[in-house]
């Protein structure tokens, strides 16, 4: 895959910001703007890193980005959603926020995964989401803040 | 959504000709792949070997399919990508469906 930065030294393709190795994206929270940004993610970092970490960062970020639109916005007009990915001595921090409804609880839902069901008709058919999310990253925070929702984690990858 | 399904030795394999199962297409992947599995025949087996990302909506709707094909007929994997295998392992999945390697005779079945 070509590397969107080599791409953009043309200055073609300005959507995304890129200030002090910092990749910001901003899009209104439905699955195909999710799908859009997670195209832009992986064009931007695959460049930087093995195929197995660019997997990696584009299903703890679509597991997030999902609930967002899922939970978040559940009830509500869909309103923005903010993609902040930065580059660090300990990896990539990335920060997802938006302005939909609180986590149940003002916290992160535990996320254990669920345990096979023995019987086929007793299986889940969701409900992987946070446990795949915590199995994936490190540091996974949560903040509600002033009518928004700030969800943050590393990524122990060291991009090239 | 872009299936496409033929019949090999008795078990009706379905391409999946879409790069991504996600949360975006997860509900038409379902509906879809519920109306090509109508006919005869007591083996499904998804060919995945096209599809390089799955989150777990689309997991989701893989696990529904299975569900709605039993007891008579059973859903089975093959073709697993890199990515996609790394979530069936997370979420042990890999434990409950049949996977196998590659897309049993690949081309040399009758399409349907």
């Amino acid at each position: 895959m070509q590397c969107e930065m080599t791409a953009r030294k043309d200055g073609r393709n300005a959507d995304a910001e890129q200030a002090g190795g910092e990749f910001h994206w901003a899009f209104r929270a439905d699955p195909g703007a999710v799908r859009e940004a997670l195209g832009r993610v992986v064009a931007w970092f695959s460049c930087q890193m093995s195929e197995d970490e660019a997997g990696t960062l584009e299903l703890a970020l679509a597991e997030v980005l999902n609930n967002v639109v899922e939970h978040g916005y559940a009830g509500l007009d869909p309103g923005p959603v903010n993609l902040c990915i930065s580059r660090g001595p300990d990896g990539l921090s990335c920060r997802i926020s938006d302005r939909g409804n609180p986590m149940p609880g003002l916290k992160l839902p535990d996320g254990e995964m669920q345990p096979v069901a023995d019987e086929i008709e007793d299986m889940a058919e969701g409900g992987w989401g946070w446990a795949m999310i915590r199995e994936l990253t490190r540091d996974l925070t949560y903040q509600r803040g002033d009518q928004s929702n700030c969800v943050s984690f590393r990524l122990p990858i060291t991009p090239n | 959504m872009n299936l496409s399904s033929q019949e090999v030795d008795g078990a009706i394999v379905v391409h999946v000709n879409e790069n991504r199962i996600d949360a975006a297409i997860a509900i038409q992947f379902k509906d879809r792949l519920r109306e090509m599995t109508n006919g005869p025949g007591d083996r499904v087996i998804l060919d995945m070997s096209r599809v390089d990302f799955v989150d777990s909506s689309g997991l989701g709707a893989i696990v529904s399919a299975m569900k709605f094909l039993a007891p008579t007929r059973k859903l089975e994997l093959a073709a697993l990508t890199p990515n996609v295998s790394k979530v069936f392992r997370l979420t042990r999945m890999d434990s409950v469906f049949p996977i196998h390697a590659s897309v049993p005779l690949q081309g040399a079945g009758n399409a349907v």
